[in-house]
C-alpha cells in the first residue's frame, strides 16, 4: 500500500465524498418569479401570507366582512333603531317590514335591534373563549411536547378523556355545575376546546424541538422557559393562529348551541342562539324571527371558516395562490 | 507533556431500542462503548468513522446534550456527571459545539444580530451596551460584516450560515470546540473556507477542537492527532503524520485507501472492504470490525470471540487489534490510551 503523503495540500484533500453538494442557497423568492429586489428588504414570510390571501376572493370578503362585524358589535348597540329589550305584545310577530327591517319577535322586540345586539356577545364570546383554550393549550401543549416523558403521557391522556365526550356534551355538563350565564358559558366553551390546542402545540413542538437550533439555544445557557418562549413557540406561531381563527366559529356555534338550550345569556338580553330557541315554536308561524338570527351565526361562522383556510393556504407555500 | 484539557474515559451511550412489558430495556443500541481518549490544550483531534459509528454522539455528550450511559468525562480534573451547578455553567460556558447543518442550528424566526449576541445576553458576559459592538467584532472574525446584523437566516448561503454558527460558537468564549461535521453539508469550495476559518480562529482565539468527520481527507487537513472509530469503538488514535504514514489497524488501511489521489503515479491499491456492517444492536462480542476484516487470521482465531484491547505499538500511537496485541504480547497492555509522557 503507497503511502499517503500528510502535506499534500489541502485542495488535493478536501474530495466530494464530504460535500453533498447543497452548493450556495439560491434565494427562495427567485423560484416565485418575483421581484426578488423588493423581497429582500421585508420580511417576505408575511408579505407573502398578505399577498395569497388578498389573492383568496372568498377569504378577502371574508375579511372585510369580520372587520364590519367588528365594527357593528362595537358602534351597534348605540345605533339600533329600536331598544332591543322592549317588549310591545301589540305589536308581536310582525313580518319585514319599514318600521321593522328583520320584523318582530314573539315579544314584540325588534330582530332587527336584537341582532346586532347580539354580534358583540357572539364575537366577545368566541374571542374570549378561544383565548382561554389557547392559553391554557399552549401552556399544556408546550411543556407536555418539550418534557416528553411521563408528563407528555398524563397530560396526553387527560385531555384524551376530554376529547372522548362530545364538547358540547362537556360544556353543558359544566355549565350545570357553574350555573347559567354567558360569562360561564364562556369558560365552559374554553375549557373543552383545550384539548385540541394542546394537541396542536405539543405536535407542533414535537417537530421543532428536533431542530438542532433548539440544541443551540440550550448550549448558549436558555432556561427551559426561555427555550419554549423564545425559540420554540414562535416557530409554531404561525399554526396556532390558523386553529385560533377556526376556533372561534366553534366557539361562536358552541356559544349559540347552549344559547339555543337556554344555557348561554339571560332573558331578555339579546344572543343569537338564544333568539333561535325562544322562537322556535313560531317557526311556521312567523320564520324571519328565526331566520335572521340563524343567518347572522351561518354567515359569521362562515367568514371566520373562510379566513382560516386562507391564512392556512397562505401559511403553506405548497398551496399557496400566486 | 501537558496535563490534557479534557479526558475521556470508559465512556458509553447506550440507547434503549426494545423494552418489555415491565419497561426493562430487553435490547440496547450501543452507540459509543467504552471510549477513552484524551483532548490537550490547542491541539486539534480528529474524529473520524463512517455513519452511525456513534462520533456524533460523542460529540452531544462532551456538551452535555446526550447524557452518559457509564464513564466519565474529565474536564480540569473534574468528572461533569458530579460538576455543581455553577461549575456546570462554567463547563457549558468552556464547551461549545458548531453543529453539522447549518440550515437546522439557526432559528428561523431571529436576526443573525440576535442569533449570535444571544450566549452572551443569557449568560450576562458583557454590560449591554457593549453587546452589539462584540457581535459586530464576533460577524468580523468569521468573515462576515457586521450590517448582517439585521437579516434573517435564511438570507444566507449555506458557508456564511455556517460562519453565523462558529460566531455564536465563539460568543460564549469558549475553550474547546466540538466541530460536529461542520463542513459535510457545504460545497467543496465552501468547505475549504471553512476549514480555513477554523484554524485561523484556532490561533487567534487559542482554540482546542475536537473535530469529527466521516472522512479521513478532511481531518487530514485540519487535525493534530487522529482517532479513527468503528462502531462505537476507538479502533486506531495517532498523530496524524503517523497514521498516514503507518496506518496499523486493518480499518484504517482501508479508509486511508479510499482517499482520491490527485497524482496518478502516486495511485494506490484500494482496499475493498466486503460484507455488511455489524449491528450496534445487541452487538456480538469480539472485534467490531471482524465481519469485514480482511486481514484476520485463518479461522479467525480470537477475533470474534474477544474484544481486543487498545495497545500502544509506538509512542503515541494506539491500536485495537487482535494481530498487534498478539505481537506485543502482554506488556504492552497498558491503562486505556495513556500517552507516553
Amino acid at each position: 500500500m503507497a503511502e499517503p503523503d500528510p502535506l499534500t495540500p489541502p485542495s488535493d484533500s478536501l474530495i466530494a465524498d464530504e460535500a453533498m453538494a447543497l452548493g450556495e442557497a439560491l434565494p427562495v423568492v427567485s423560484a416565485l418569479g418575483v421581484d426578488e429586489t423588493f423581497y429582500e428588504k421585508a420580511d417576505n414570510r408575511w408579505l407573502e401570507m398578505w399577498r395569497s390571501m388578498v389573492a383568496n376572493k372568498a377569504a378577502l370578503v371574508s375579511m372585510f366582512f369580520i372587520v364590519f362585524l367588528a365594527i357593528v358589535a362595537i358602534v351597534g348597540p348605540y345605533v339600533t333603531p329600536y331598544n332591543p329589550i322592549e317588549t310591545n305584545m301589540s305589536n308581536a310577530l310582525k313580518a319585514p317590514s319599514a318600521a321593522h327591517w328583520f320584523g318582530t319577535d314573539q315579544l314584540g322586540m325588534d330582530v332587527f335591534s336584537r341582532v346586532v345586539v347580539g354580534t358583540r356577545v357572539s364575537l366577545t364570546v368566541g374571542l374570549l373563549a378561544v383565548s382561554i383554550a389557547l392559553t391554557i393549550g399552549i401552556a399544556l401543549g408546550a411543556v407536555s411536547g418539550y418534557a416528553g416523558g411521563r408528563t407528555d403521557t398524563i397530560v396526553m391522556r387527560l385531555m384524551d378523556m376530554m376529547l372522548a365526550v362530545p364538547s358540547i356534551l362537556l360544556a353543558i355538563t359544566l355549565m350545570a355545575a357553574l350555573g347559567k350565564g354567558i360569562d360561564k358559558a364562556v369558560v365552559a366553551i374554553g375549557l373543552v376546546s383545550i384539548p385540541e390546542y394542546a394537541r396542536l402545540v405539543r405536535g407542533q413542538i414535537l417537530s421543532i424541538k428536533q431542530n438542532d437550533y433548539v440544541a443551540a439555544a440550550r448550549l448558549a445557557g436558555n432556561s427551559d422557559f426561555r427555550i419554549i418562549f423564545r425559540h420554540v413557540l414562535p416557530v409554531a406561531m404561525s399554526v396556532i393562529i390558523v386553529r385560533a381563527t377556526l376556533g372561534i366559529s366553534a366557539a361562536i356555534l358552541d356559544t349559540a348551541a347552549l344559547g339555543f338550550l337556554g344555557m348561554g345569556v339571560q332573558p331578555p338580553q339579546a344572543e343569537w342562539g338564544d333568539m333561535l330557541g325562544r322562537a322556535r315554536g313560531f317557526i311556521f308561524q312567523a320564520p324571519h324571527t328565526l331566520l335572521f338570527p340563524g343567518l347572522a351565526i351561518t354567515l359569521t361562522v362562515l367568514a371566520f371558516n373562510l379566513v382560516g383556510d386562507g391564512m392556512r393556504d397562505a401559511l403553506d407555500p405548497k398551496s399557496r395562490i400566486r | 507533556m501537558t496535563e490534557p484539557l479534557l479526558s475521556i474515559r470508559h465512556l458509553s451511550k447506550h440507547f434503549p431500542v426494545d423494552t418489555d412489558l415491565l419497561g426493562r430495556t430487553t435490547s440496547v443500541l450501543k452507540a459509543v462503548d467504552d471510549l477513552s481518549l484524551d483532548i490537550y490544550p490547542g491541539e486539534t483531534f480528529g474524529l473520524v468513522g463512517e455513519s452511525g459509528c456513534g462520533k456524533t454522539t460523542v460529540g452531544k455528550m462532551l456538551v452535555n446534550l446526550y447524557r452518559p450511559t457509564s464513564g466519565e468525562i474529565l474536564y480540569g480534573g473534574r468528572d461533569l456527571a458530579k460538576l455543581t451547578t455553577s461549575e456546570r455553567r462554567a463547563y457549558h460556558r468552556e464547551i461549545q459545539l458548531i453543529f453539522q447543518d447549518p440550515y437546522s442550528s439557526l432559528n428561523p424566526r431571529m436576526t443573525v444580530g440576535d442569533i449570535v449576541s444571544e450566549p452572551i445576553r443569557v449568560n450576562r458576559l458583557l454590560p449591554p451596551d457593549k453587546v452589539d459592538d462584540r457581535v459586530s467584532y464576533l460577524l468580523n472574525c468569521v468573515g462576515l460584516s457586521a450590517n448582517c446584523k439585521n437579516r434573517y437566516a435564511h438570507e444566507f448561503s449555506g458557508g456564511q450560515r455556517q460562519r453565523i454558527g462558529i460566531a455564536r460558537a465563539l460568543a460564549m468564549e469558549p475553550k474547546l470546540i466540538v466541530c460536529d461535521e461542520p463542513v459535510s453539508a457545504l460545497d467543496v469550495s465552501i468547505q475549504a473556507q471553512v476549514l480555513n476559518l477554523l484554524s485561523d480562529l484556532s490561533d487567534q482565539f487559542g482554540l482546542t477542537y475536537l473535530f469529527i468527520a466521516h472522512g479521513l481527507n478532511v481531518v487530514k487537513h485540519v487535525s493534530d492527532r487522529v482517532g479513527v472509530m468503528y462502531l462505537g469503538r476507538l479502533v486506531e488514535v495517532a498523530e496524524k503524520r503517523e497514521l498516514y504514514r503507518n496506518p496499523v489497524h486493518p480499518y484504517t488501511k482501508a479508509l486511508l485507501s479510499a482517499i482520491p489521489v490527485t497524482n496518478p503515479a502516486h495511485r494506490r491499491e484500494r482496499i475493498l472492504l466486503e460484507g455488511t456492517v455489524a449491528s450496534p444492536i445487541d452487538p456480538p462480542p469480539g472485534c467490531r470490525f471482524c465481519s469485514r476484516c480482511y486481514a484476520k487470521p485463518e479461522g479467525a482465531g480470537g477475533c470474534d470471540s474477544e474484544m481486543p484491547e487498545l495497545v500502544e505499538v509506538s509512542p503515541g500511537h494506539f491500536v485495537s487489534c487482535h494481530l498487534f496485541a498478539a505481537e506485543e504480547g502482554d506488556q504492552e497492555m497498558r491503562a486505556l490510551h495513556e500517552e507516553a509522557r
